[in-house]
């Protein structure tokens, strides 16, 4: 008798302490949402949108439940969510200019509140990948792309991969780092041929 | 004014030694750098902002005329030594926890009757921020060499830390940026650009430690507010809301991680 009324008093005491302690999540997030709407303005290009979450973006932004094993099993319905959003070169072309690939890897410009709406966007490539060797001055936030073509080969699989990887990385990694060049539309289909070229036509420099 | 004149002086030649010694090799700019600062050891060119930041303390201005050494940083009314190595932290007269900026906001507009809304939109580097600038220069010499040592113990500071980080993993815009995003990892680089994880004491020591500092590059004194700014800028979100609740609480989550690491303000970059 003594030891259920024990229990019963331990297991509402505990459920007690869960209760405040969801209590405190909740009042954290109400007082989270609360800041966020008040902490921006717009500015030129740069609206409000742009700090409404998408699903990845929500997910990704709680780094200790995507690292867990419930997270693990959401990222795979992030991937595929992601996945789906990509569509394939509608002009059937997946190599253009590596030229002209190489001046987008190079620009970081656009889609700030300094830049305009027809500022022509860079793809920021090398902020955060060594590409071709040549250039010094690379980030290392991403892995290195030299000999990119060169080491992977230049098969169809090859090429659809790396199309879907620029256009949407998401849907290979859930909260990988990079950009969803094509599902923001960041970079232009013709930018995005042009940027494939530089990593996979056998004549770029990356590939010497 | 002789003393000023000769620093002047002092800072062109280092200044035009600095363009020569860039413009020569761009192989090792942290080396030039590093080789820079001391060089300038003893005459970083923000201490034209401290002069001015000094005299704007002391000399009586606004509506109600009056001069901020009655400011209280936390520290008490007036004390500066060591103050900005405490910041953020709540105050009970505003019912807030504020950083060195916000927290200047509040003397500037209860002291002097300056407008608080007026101080906020201004722009960057100019009319009411540039003088903001120059008393963020002046009291934060006054933490030069001191350890970062900011408490959570007041339920709000610890709500505020708890919403930093928040904030700081928090991902948006279209290039699904987040703070974490450049800073949450050791040994990352933009470009040639090292980036502080700030999420590790000794990264946010050396981040949080070393702001605000003079630009070489654009030759401007920038506070840890234009600093977050321009974080948020090339984050691709909207413009963060100057001396808000939502730049402190970033503050307040680099500070609390950067505790007991060496203050280096004002302090000197790219």
């Amino acid at each position: 008798m003594k030891i259920n009324l024990l229990k019963s008093a331990l297991t509402i005491f505990l459920l007690g302490l869960l209760s405040s302690y969801a209590l405190a999540q909740n009042n954290l997030n109400a007082q989270f949402e609360r800041m966020m709407a008040s902490g921006f303005k717009a500015e030129g290009i740069a609206g409000l949108d742009r700090i409404h979450q998408d699903e990845t973006q929500k997910f990704c932004s709680n780094p200790v439940f995507a690292n867990s094993k419930q997270g693990a099993a959401k990222a795979i319905q992030i991937q595929k969510i992601n996945l789906a959003t990509i569509s394939q070169p509608t002009d059937g072309k997946y190599i253009g200019d590596w030229r002209s690939g190489e001046s987008i890897a190079q620009s970081g410009r656009g889609a700030t509140w300094t830049d305009k709406a027809d500022t022509v966007n860079g793809g920021g490539c090398y902020n955060c990948h060594e590409i071709d060797k040549k250039e010094i001055s690379y980030g290392t936030i991403g892995p290195s792309l030299w000999n990119y073509g060169k080491a992977r080969g230049y098969s169809q699989e090859v090429l659809i991969y790396t199309w879907n990887r620029i256009n949407n990385s998401k849907a290979y990694n859930a909260c990988s780092n990079m950009p969803r060049f094509g599902h923001f539309k960041l970079l232009t289909q013709q930018q995005i041929q042009d940027v494939m070229a530089l990593l996979l036509d056998p004549q770029s420099p990356v590939n010497q | 004014m002789f003393k000023n004149l000769t620093f002047i002086f002092k800072t062109f030649f280092v200044l035009s030694s600095l363009f020569l010694m860039l413009s020569g090799h761009a192989q090792s700019t942290a080396d030039e750098i590093a080789r820079y600062r001391e060089m300038i050891a003893d005459g970083n060119p923000s201490e034209l902002y401290e002069a001015a930041g000094e005299e704007l303390w002391k000399k009586p201005s606004g509506p109600k005329n009056a001069t901020l050494e009655k400011c209280n940083l936390g520290l008490g009314p007036g004390v500066i030594q060591g103050a900005a190595a405490q910041l953020p932290r709540y105050f009970s007269d505003t019912n807030k926890v504020q950083d060195l900026e916000s927290r200047l906001i509040t003397c500037m507009s209860s002291l002097q009757g300056i407008s608080a809304q007026e101080i906020i939109d201004a722009p960057f580097q100019q009319g009411l921020k540039k003088d903001m600038d120059a008393i963020v220069a002046y009291v934060v010499t006054y933490s030069k060499g001191l350890k970062v040592q900011v408490g959570i113990k007041h339920p709000k500071e610890k709500e505020a830390y708890e919403l930093g980080k928040k904030a700081f993993f928090f991902q948006g815009g279209p290039m699904d940026f987040a703070c974490a995003t450049c800073h949450g990892a050791t040994g990352k680089r933009i470009r040639m650009q090292d980036l502080p994880n700030l999420t590790t004491q000794a990264g946010a020591a050396a981040g949080w430690g070393s702001w605000p500092a003079y630009r070489v590059s654009s030759g401007q004194f920038w506070t840890m507010g234009l600093r977050l700014n321009d974080c948020y800028r090339q984050q691709r979100f909207p413009f963060p809301i100057y001396g808000s609740e939502l730049t402190t609480a970033v503050s307040m989550y680099m500070a609390v991680n950067a505790n007991g690491g060496v203050i280096q303000t004002p302090g000197l970059k790219r």
